[in-house]
């Protein structure tokens, strides 16, 4: 078994086990496996970086066998720079996730744990998946995981959540399955995502192409408009399910348009570049403006993170250098910002049983060492030099500008909100004399709460003083990328 | 081999009928309300007659007997195969319920459903229009029988009622249209009728006028819209045992008098009757998945999703001929084979459920019923939910697959038409999605209403974990299941 498959089937081993044995009268035993579990497929993915070799744009850690002999349909995968960072950050966000719910989920806690380990296993599977079909499976059984995740122990309004966020995903990814069945045929009956990227195609074709993988994509990331249910899902998500969700889910969209239209469809891609930077600057700044007028703390950073995800998608069709590696970046100096903010928002949920920002004030003077990490990440939402939150969106600001002028100064002043909607949240909720008596009798966090804010505050700080590891090993892609986009693959 | 008698093709059906016919004798002497020894020997029966058709589809071959009135062939031999385990699974699981509504009392229900499965494989062999008609009124007229086993209880009876009307008419509508087709080309031999429709000297008009009337009859049968009314009422009315051995296994037999009629005996006129599959599809997609948002009730809204599942399974036979052309006919055929399998297996397991939980004491027809399963019992709320997912098309289990590759001979076609019906089609799957996503919902989303935990006899839990594991494993390695329908549907094309 190759280390791909470890990283796959490790933690669905270690969940399905869990909902299998598991009770709620040996909770205690559950949290242990999970997080052992957990930690494992972590130690897995680790030689994945360690042995990757940075001068080829080539997959490696390959594995093929056939699957479904009848329709050609083979378990291939492997990662390649664009996809390394993401299998990584998957596992990591995982062990922090089971830290997150050690004593705040009590209930059920065999099928919440069990749950996030399928999950990562079925995400890790979408970024190795080399095979249409195979990633088609992982994209889509993410959802089942989710779904279940937010139904059981999400908020009050947990259930119209649960069925806005499967029926938006659900409808793009239908439409994507009829583009990759097209493709399959016009390529004489090959399931091959490589493959695909050097099969002709005519300009009608590849317009069809792009809209059924805009529909699977766009929503996922989300873009502006259909970023509707995003705001929704994450107000009513466990914390858990929400760092996960914009940790990790919402580049499952990202990498869709890395992997699949943009290669696949470049002259479609071209063509329809001044929609898709139109509808990420729109992202970038009119959301950006709706996060500012936010009074629910996980409605902010939920519209934050629709704002930082246009960042993604404007460095991807900007078609430069700079602008696709500085997506990446993004993408995952996003995944642990995101993820520290809405674990962040968890920590004082648990104590106040409120997300509104009116019902906090002062929380600096009861939990100075919680606000000490919070202004961290708070920093690194704003996108400030020296954490991780900067590269990314530095790299597609500058992108952007090389390849125009105008879209690079839209991009920019993105910054301004980030940093106002950022700042002002952190001032109401943590600075000023304490608010009210729950505000009064909050207790710091505990050695728990301390572990899971210093894992991700050593990576935000580490992406942002040293980004090399994460800029290395993409660059030859990023060009292998570009070169293929450049190519007209029009008969 | 044609003017042999060749015995050897109908060996199931004789052992099948012989053993019906001494159970019910066995039956005579049996006081136990639970009927165990009858229920013994009918399950032994089935295992037996599984294991032989079994290998005979192993076998492959394909043999023509009693002057061609029959066939045995690989295609027909795994659906009877899969009838025959799905008809035992079907006993398993309704075992305890009759026992408790005291339907076994007479012991009819093993009797008949014997007889109800040898007329699913008379249709399922017959090579004559005339022997297929037989078996499916031998097969109707055991159903119309068994909806009717409660005697006392109003909804069941009314539900036999609509079934028998309704079943006449359909049956009367085929029969009228095998006989103009008979008066057309003057044969009732599957194969005669498509040479002779193949060579052309027949008047088409003629030929078109009787094919819609079968086609009419078919989709009455299978429960295709706008043929479906009945199917509703049938599925809520009947005892939930009953409901499950209509709706399961003799989908399989409805397949199989499909190709045989269509395919095999039809296939010049295909282009005819894939416009007509074509609208009876898109009515069924239609009907099925916006009739079933509505339904509180768990078997109505079952019977609604079988309508639009009909649908999808319809439509892979609507792409076999292309411009003349059935280099794609394979891979169609094969596809609705696949579905309907699959189909057959998942609906196995959500009845299954609403048995063991209708053994309660109530009838738990209700969606809200199943409300907090999940806390009550992990496992069956498992299955329960695997179930609702597979028939909602998620991977990675078999009802995906299902899916994709009806899809893919929609699309394989290369029309354009096709290419928007498949389009068209995963709309309303998406729609699909919704009703059962609201079972999973009640199930593990709400608070039960009540705290006992659910019990099950021992080889009602083992055969329903096996049922869930298998829609689970066949979804991740579907290859098998996949060329063993494609090649069944090959060896039947070659004749």
């Amino acid at each position: 078994m190759g280390l791909l498959s470890l990283a796959i089937w490790v933690p669905i081993a270690f969940g399905t086990a869990l909902l299998a044995f598991g009770r709620d009268e040996n909770a205690r035993g559950v949290r242990w496996v999970a997080l052992v579990g957990a930690i494992v497929s972590f130690l897995v993915t680790v030689p994945l970086y360690t042995g990757f070799q940075n001068g080829t744009a080539a997959m490696q850690f390959v594995e093929k066998a056939s699957w479904i002999s009848r329709f050609n349909v083979n378990y291939h995968l492997g990662v390649d720079g664009l996809s390394l960072w993401l299998v990584l950050l998957t596992s990591f966000i995982t062990v922090v996730v089971v830290i997150s719910a050690w004593e705040v989920i009590t209930e059920r806690v065999n099928q919440y744990m069990g749950a996030f380990l399928i999950l990562s296993g079925f995400m890790i599977g979408v970024f190795a998946a080399l095979d249409g079909i195979l990633f088609y499976v992982f994209f889509e059984a993410t959802l089942i995981p989710m779904y279940l995740i937010i139904g059981i122990w999400g908020g009050p309004n947990k259930i119209y959540a649960a069925f806005k966020f499967f029926i938006y995903t659900l409808l793009g990814s239908l439409l994507m399955l009829v583009a990759l069945i097209y493709l399959y045929n016009k390529s004489g009956g090959s399931f091959d995502i490589l493959s695909w990227h050097k099969l002709p195609l005519g300009s009608t074709a590849q317009t069809f192409l792009f809209f059924a993988f805009f529909a699977a994509f766009a929503v996922k990331v989300p873009m502006w408009p259909v970023h509707t249910w995003l705001p929704d899902v994450h107000v009513e998500a466990p914390t858990g399910g929400s760092a996960v969700l914009a940790a990790i889910m919402l580049k499952l969209g990202a990498y869709g348009f890395l992997r699949f239209s943009m290669p696949i469809a470049p002259d479609a891609s071209h063509e329809w570049a001044w929609l898709m930077i139109a509808l990420s600057l729109i992202a970038v700044i009119y959301v950006g403006l709706v996060a500012l007028v936010q009074e629910d703390m996980k409605k902010l950073v939920a519209y934050s993170s629709v704002a930082h995800m246009g960042f993604v998608t404007l460095g991807f069709f900007i078609f430069n250098e700079l602008g696709v590696s500085g997506g990446i970046v993004q993408m995952i100096a996003h995944g642990f910002v995101s993820g520290a903010m809405f674990l962040g928002i968890g920590v004082l949920y648990d104590r106040v049983h409120s997300r509104q920002i009116a019902d906090y004030g002062g929380v600096v003077n009861t939990m100075p060492k919680f606000a000490a990490f919070a202004l961290l990440f708070a920093m690194a939402n704003c996108g400030l030099p020296g954490t991780a939150g900067f590269v990314g969106e530095w790299m597609v600001i500058l992108g952007a500008v090389k390849s125009n002028f105008w879209i690079g100064l839209g991009a920019a002043t993105a910054l301004i909100f980030g940093a106002a909607y950022t700042l002002w949240m952190y001032k109401r909720v943590y600075l000023g004399p304490v608010g009210n008596d729950h505000v009064k009798e909050l207790t710091d966090i505990n050695a728990r709460e301390f572990l899971m804010l210093s894992l991700l505050a050593i990576a935000v700080l580490w992406m942002g003083i040293y980004p090399k590891p994460f800029t290395d090993v993409m660059d030859v892609s990023v060009m292998e990328l570009l070169r293929h986009v450049a190519t007209s693959k029009l008969p | 081999m044609i003017d042999k008698l060749s015995w050897v093709a109908i060996y199931p059906e004789i052992v099948l009928l012989v053993m019906a016919c001494i159970i019910a004798l066995v039956d005579l002497s049996t006081t136990s309300a639970r009927r165990t020894r009858t229920y013994i020997l009918t399950l032994l029966t089935l295992a037996v007659v599984a294991v032989l058709t079994g290998m005979a589809a192993n076998d492959g071959k394909t043999i023509y007997g009693f002057g061609g009135m029959v066939v045995s062939d690989p295609m027909g031999n795994w659906l009877k195969c899969f009838a025959t385990v799905a008809l035992m699974v079907t006993l398993v699981y309704g075992r305890p319920y009759a026992a408790d509504r005291e339907m076994l009392r007479g012991g009819e229900l093993f009797t008949i459903s014997m007889f109800a499965l040898l007329g699913m494989f008379v249709m399922i062999s017959g090579s004559n229009f005339l022997l297929i008609y037989l078996g499916l009124e031998l097969l109707t007229l055991s159903s119309y029988a068994l909806v009717a086993l409660r005697r006392d209880n109003a909804v069941a009876s009314e539900a036999a009622m609509k079934y028998f009307v309704l079943g006449a008419m359909a049956s009367g509508f085929l029969l009228y249209g095998l006989s103009m087709l008979y008066g057309a080309t003057g044969s009732l031999d599957v194969n005669e009728v498509f040479k002779i429709i193949a060579s052309g000297k027949v008047n088409h008009q003629v030929l078109v006028f009787g094919l819609v009337f079968i086609v009419a009859g078919l989709a009455f049968k299978v429960g295709a819209a706008p043929f479906h009314m009945w199917v509703p009422d049938v599925y809520q009315g009947a005892p939930t045992a009953v409901t499950l051995l209509i709706g399961a296994a003799p989908e399989l037999a409805a397949f199989a008098i499909i190709i045989r009629l269509l395919v095999e005996g039809l296939l010049p006129l295909a282009i005819d009757w894939q416009q007509m599959l074509a609208l009876l599809a898109i009515a069924s997609l239609l009907v099925g998945n916006l009739a079933a948002i509505a339904q509180t009730n768990l078997k109505r809204m079952l019977a609604y999703s079988t309508i639009a599942q009909m649908g999808f399974m319809l439509l892979g036979l609507v792409a076999g001929v292309v411009n003349g052309n059935t280099y794609n006919a394979q891979f169609a055929y094969s596809a609705s084979m696949f579905y309907i399998v699959t189909y057959v297996l998942t609906t196995l397991a959500s009845f299954g459920i609403i048995l063991l939980l209708a053994r309660e004491g109530f009838e738990s027809e209700e969606i809200t019923d199943l409300a907090g399963l999940n806390q009550r019992s992990p496992l069956y709320a498992g299955v329960m939910a695997i179930a609702m997912f597979s028939l909602a098309g998620l991977p990675p289990l078999v009802g995906f697959y299902a899916k994709l590759a009806v899809l893919q001979a929609l699309i394989a076609s290369g029309q354009a038409i096709y290419i928007g019906l498949a389009v068209f089609a995963v709309i309303m799957s998406l729609i699909g999605a919704f009703y059962y996503l609201r079972v999973v919902k009640v199930m593990y989303f709400d608070a039960p209403v009540t705290v006992s935990t659910v019990s099950a006899p021992r080889d009602v839990r083992a055969v329903l974990s096996v049922n869930g594991l298998l829609i689970l494993v066949l979804g991740i390695v579907p290859g098998g299941l996949m060329t063993l329908c494609a090649k069944a549907i090959v060896a039947t094309l070659a004749n």
